[in-house]
């Protein structure tokens, strides 16, 4: 069952010769962005924790794109999903990231507007 | 008379059965179907952290305060880096299970062995390291004092640094013992009398000048509010009614209690998939090894599997992310 593999990552910029190299290259890759989420998440730099965009820390945001990239990789490469089908590829995808941007969406908005209610409301317990 | 013929020989039509749709076996499809469900399951979990964290915002425990410790040093505070060891060990467990898928396709049976048997290996590793942090957090490291609102207070010298409450507790005599639903009365019991008692603590903390008191509360910097002396000697005297040692699902000496539900909730749910995963892995390992997929012509169990391994191995990039790291 020899199977035809696409062995280019970043768009066909980096291209291996064999599929147990791409696995490599991409472990490494992961490694990578683990090690820098590691070292940001314990020397918190300061300019990273005083600055915020859209109401969140730019520490924050950092950390949920490189989640992103690895999420990326691991579906991409390791699931294969790179040598899928186009549309199996988006049946999976589009479903999740719809539904899940409007869970996190909708719940945190209700959450935020509970903690203003705690913090600031004269009536403590009526919603 | 050809034109209205009806043929039935519709075989090489997509809905006709018999092929793939989108190229993808059935099992494959199916694995997909799970792991896309089991996703949303996550993703409801982890969104409903974020509420609770939104909810009290300014009072949530930072978990890189909460996970500093590492198996076999005591008293270094290294935070996050067991967490990191253990994201390692799972992100390389991922790559020998899809070295393990390669080697299938090439119908190599030793290296498919091999790299799974590194794969459960790894597997097992990261299950033994969450029992290790859940151990840890249950038992707690300094212990605080909890207050009639629920929330907690924890203890500082004049450097800033963290005391245990045994530390500085003045030892009172007293009758106390655990009080246990066959003597008294029979549906109060306590699960276990705390090693020292909250009039200890007070006694303690009156006669030591140099404790502070830190509350739960973040000031504008993301820091823990530190109170004065006089505040501190007032809040523990008006506020607190007893003492926290640890974490469970009704009281945590590190902060909200539902920091510690969410905890073990979370990540207990992803480490029961880390064992079924490991399970798993198993079974198709002695499969391996019994030559069934050899005989079968095809390794594609190895690869269904693996697909369910490299989603584990998902899941936990984002607890990481969300969970310690945010």
């Amino acid at each position: 069952m020899a199977q035809e593999h696409n062995l280019a990552i970043f768009r066909g910029q980096l291209k291996f010769k064999s599929n147990v190299s791409k696995i490599w290259g991409v472990f490494l890759l992961l490694s990578i962005v683990t090690t820098v989420e590691v070292a940001l998440g314990i020397t918190k730099p300061d300019f990273l924790t005083s600055n915020t965009f859209m109401a969140l820390k730019y520490l924050n945001w950092i950390f949920i794109i490189l989640t992103l990239v690895k999420a990326y990789y691991i579906t991409w490469d390791f699931m294969h999903m790179r040598d899928e089908k186009s549309f199996l590829r988006r049946i999976v995808v589009w479903t999740l990231v719809f539904y899940i941007a409007y869970l996190i969406y909708i719940i945190l908005v209700e959450g935020n507007y509970i903690f203003d209610v705690y913090k600031e409301g004269f009536v403590k317990f009526d919603f | 008379m050809e034109a209205t013929v009806v043929k039935t020989g519709t075989d090489q039509k997509t809905w006709d059965g018999g092929n793939k749709p989108l190229n993808a076996s059935y099992g494959k499809m199916m694995m997909w179907f799970f792991i896309v469900s089991d996703a949303l399951t996550f993703s409801g979990f982890l969104a409903s952290y974020g509420f609770s964290r939104y909810k009290f915002i300014d009072s949530w425990p930072i978990a890189d305060e909460v996970f500093t410790h590492f198996p076999f040093l005591h008293g270094v505070e290294a935070p996050m880096y067991y967490v990191a060891f253990m994201t390692f060990i799972l992100i390389f467990s991922s790559v020998t299970m899809v070295l393990a898928v390669d080697a299938g396709h090439h119908m190599k049976k030793n290296k498919v062995i091999f790299y799974l048997f590194l794969t459960i290996i790894g597997g097992a590793i990261f299950v033994g390291s969450q029992a290790w942090e859940w151990g840890t957090f249950i038992k707690g490291s300094y212990g605080a004092v909890e207050t009639k609102g629920g929330k907690i207070l924890q203890f500082l010298n004049t450097e800033g640094d963290r005391v245990a409450i045994g530390d500085f507790a003045i030892s009172i005599p007293t009758e106390r013992v655990q009080q246990n639903s066959n003597d008294g009365i029979w549906f109060q019991s306590e699960s276990a009398a705390t090693s020292v008692s909250l009039d200890e603590v007070t006694a303690g903390f009156l006669a030591n000048e140099s404790l502070l008191i830190r509350t739960q509360y973040l000031d504008e910097n993301g820091e823990r509010t530190i109170l004065s002396r006089e505040e501190s000697v007032a809040k523990l005297q008006a506020d607190g009614i007893g003492i926290v040692e640890g974490a469970n699902l009704k009281h945590n000496e590190y902060g909200t209690p539902l920091f510690a539900d969410f905890f073990f909730f979370i990540t207990g749910f992803h480490g029961f998939h880390v064992f079924s995963g490991v399970m798993i892995n198993l079974i198709i390992f002695f499969n391996v090894i019994l030559g069934t997929y050899e005989r079968r012509g095809h390794y594609e169990m190895v690869e269904k599997v693996g697909l369910y391994w490299h989603f584990v191995d998902l899941v936990w990039v984002f607890v990481f992310t969300f969970f310690y790291l945010v």
